[in-house]
């Protein structure tokens, strides 16, 4: 599908490794208003590749004026935010998909607990506005290493709800003690790293919360590898996955017909069939059961990789 | 065009008719000669000028009739229209998506001017005029998805997007083919489903429910489902089967082709921007035998998939009943003739 091409109407520095950048359409229409913890996936032709990746949107969901995302920059991931850090200037366009929401809130919650660990602040940015808007109550724990790394701390609001936790100063975060004695029909959110996402549904568990009212968003990016190659049924023909790419990024390149849109291993559009596996694949997706893990007959390409002998995909 | 607007009633004395060119652009639901279920899902709206696929919601010569309906069975039924708590937000999606569609798209009847939150909507063939402030329901007499769907032919469910699954939490059912919101309110998809022969053993519903939850904001889509109704009425619901049940005993040979309706759905599928909601408008499309065999295609389809259906399927769609005599009045409006794909009429 083709994407619209937004302007690159601001580039702000929020913290040493945090930037945020903010989409206008080039003529000035408004875009679509989105729900709170909606991503988009930005475009970028860097050189002869095409990256794709999605990020969170942290702007105001009932304001179509423009999208903003804030990218951390991972210098050992495959190159977007590189790019994004580097290679992209105020003024330039770049395709941006409409917005998609897998981590949306539950309206029918009481109360609204949200749980980030760095970076994985993003979501919450345009959950806020949308709870505030909504007069429904809430409260936000932010988890950080430094001060200096909050990134995010600009970008909230001033608030009694909002609650820093430092763990270089110290104040490392109580995941039990928040949870424990919330009234009946709150629900909890984590976004952060996958450790942190586990401890909040452990503690929950514990705690003997419904399983409906626990919900998180891995922001995970497609992890670097051994480069592998893989074989598309239909043609015969074997594409190479480079250490740095994705294997969907890979068989994009190679112009096969793929759909995708989250590109992190949780909204299940990408899933190809395996017609051969010998050898191991590497999930790395939110998608697909254990079970469907174990038989090696599917895999999400935005995500896992591969390391044996042969892979072919019905493609 | 100008739309005129037909006087004319869904229950009672039944005056319900279709001119000659709401025949011809009947949303016809066979593109071959036999029937089985499938996903038959395209995007939506697209298709050619003048047929109900050209527009998000097709505005047609029943509109003013149908709504009178709805006022009617709501009147008589204020559990037919639903929204627990959680659904305001799509019901304001809902108002958003009709009002703009339908300004834009039928300027001459209808218009919508937006100041910000400040919203003034005109409806010229109901003759409503209203100043409201966008998602504050107080402004409205009404909550915003029974406000908006008093205003737009078809029946609609909105359902929530949670656990993977989609839930039935909020709807306005005044024509539907004999289910009941009552009782469906708060079910998943799975749920609702429950009652479909057949279905859930081939897989249709897994790969449906994955293909919704896939829908975004960027592409919306629709399928046609149909069934077979005695009568031009609306309201078929459970709730009332005493009423309208009993009229499958007055079909005789002499009426088949005057009394019976081939009941087609146009379904589609939208996702909805503040809420996450997935909106499903069910809109009903009626037709007599007798209608449908003025486009000879078909009649000579229509006749081949009736007879040729399975059994279980006539059951489900409650014409079992008088099959025989139905198959047998189209059987004289099939003369074996070859049909042509898809389900436009010939020229």
């Amino acid at each position: 599908m083709t994407r619209p091409l937004l302007k690159v109407a601001a580039i702000e520095t929020l913290s040493p490794l945090v930037k945020r950048f903010r989409f206008e359409d080039p003529e000035g229409a408004p875009l679509p208003v989105f729900s709170g913890g909606a991503h988009v996936t930005v475009e970028m032709a860097d050189g002869d590749v095409l990256r794709r990746n999605s990020y969170s949107l942290i702007s105001d969901p009932n304001d179509g004026s423009g999208y903003e995302i804030a990218v951390r920059r991972e210098d050992r991931g495959r190159g977007g935010s590189r790019y994004l850090h580097e290679a992209v200037a105020e003024g330039d366009l770049l395709a941006v998909s409409p917005p998609a929401n897998l981590f949306a809130l539950d309206l029918r919650a009481r109360r609204h607990v949200l749980i980030a660990g760095g970076i994985g602040i993003t979501p919450f940015l345009s959950q806020l506005r949308q709870l505030d808007r909504a007069g429904q109550p809430w409260e936000l724990h932010y988890a950080v290493r430094s001060r200096a790394e909050a990134a995010g701390l600009a970008l909230l609001p001033e608030s009694a709800h909002v609650h820093l936790h430092v763990s270089e100063e110290g104040s490392r975060m109580d995941i039990g003690a928040i949870l424990d004695g919330q009234p009946l029909g709150t629900h909890v959110y984590a976004c952060g790293p996958e450790g942190l996402i586990a401890a909040v549904a452990d503690q929950a568990a514990r705690l003997g919360w419904p399983a409906a009212a626990v919900h998180s968003e891995a922001f995970a990016a497609p992890p670097p590898g051994e480069a592998f190659e893989v074989v598309l049924a239909a043609s015969g023909r074997s594409v190479a996955v480079g250490p740095r790419q994705s294997l969907l990024e890979a068989l994009e390149a190679a112009g096969a017909e793929i759909d995708s849109s989250c590109r992190g291993g949780a909204c299940g559009r990408c899933e190809t069939a395996v017609t051969a596996c010998e050898g191991r694949i590497l999930h790395h997706d939110h998608w697909l059961s254990e079970a469907e893990r174990a038989a090696q007959t599917r895999i999400m390409p935005c995500m896992s990789r591969f390391k044996g002998a042969r892979l072919e995909l019905d493609l | 065009m100008t739309l005129q607007f037909n006087d004319e009633t869904f229950r009672g004395d039944y005056t319900y008719s279709n001119s000659s060119a709401a025949v011809r652009r009947f949303p016809f639901p066979f593109d071959r000669d036999s029937y089985m279920y499938s996903v038959n899902i395209e995007p939506h709206p697209g298709g050619p000028e003048g047929s109900p696929f050209e527009h998000a919601f097709d505005v047609d010569e029943h509109y003013v009739a149908e709504m009178r309906d709805r006022a009617i069975t709501l009147a008589g039924d204020p559990l037919r229209c639903q929204s627990l708590p959680h659904m305001e937000l799509a019901g304001w999606d809902l108002l958003e998506l009709i009002m703009v569609s339908k300004a834009r798209d039928y300027p001459a009847l209808f218009s919508l001017a937006r100041d910000g939150d400040r919203w003034h909507w005109t409806n010229r063939p109901l003759g409503i005029e209203q100043r409201f402030t966008f998602l504050d329901a107080s402004t409205l007499p009404c909550g915003p998805m029974e406000y908006i769907t008093r205003q737009a032919q078809g029946d609609f469910a909105l359902l929530d997007a949670r656990e993977g699954n989609l839930w039935m939490d909020a709807g306005m059912i005044t024509s539907q083919a004999d289910w009941s919101l009552d009782f469906d309110v708060g079910m998943n998809f799975f749920e609702w489903h429950a009652p479909v022969p057949k279905a859930r053993g081939m897989g249709v519903f897994d790969k449906a429910l994955k293909f919704l939850n896939a829908v975004t904001q960027e592409q919306s889509y629709r399928r046609l489902n149909w069934t077979m109704t005695v009568n031009p009425r609306l309201d078929t619901s459970p709730e009332n089967y005493h009423k309208w049940g009993p009229e499958k005993r007055t079909v005789t040979p002499d009426n088949v082709g005057t009394k019976q309706f081939l009941r087609v759905e146009l379904q589609s599928f939208w996702r909805l921007p503040r809420s996450n909601a997935l909106a499903f408008p069910i809109r009903c499309y009626l037709a007599s035998l007798a209608d449908l065999c003025t486009q000879p295609k078909w009649g000579r389809r229509l006749h081949r998939v009736l007879r040729d259906l399975d059994p279980d399927l006539a059951e489900y769609k409650g014409f079992a009943l008088n099959r025989a005599m139905i198959v047998d009045y189209l059987a004289r409006h099939d003369d074996g003739a070859p049909t042509s794909p898809g389900i436009f009429p010939d020229r």
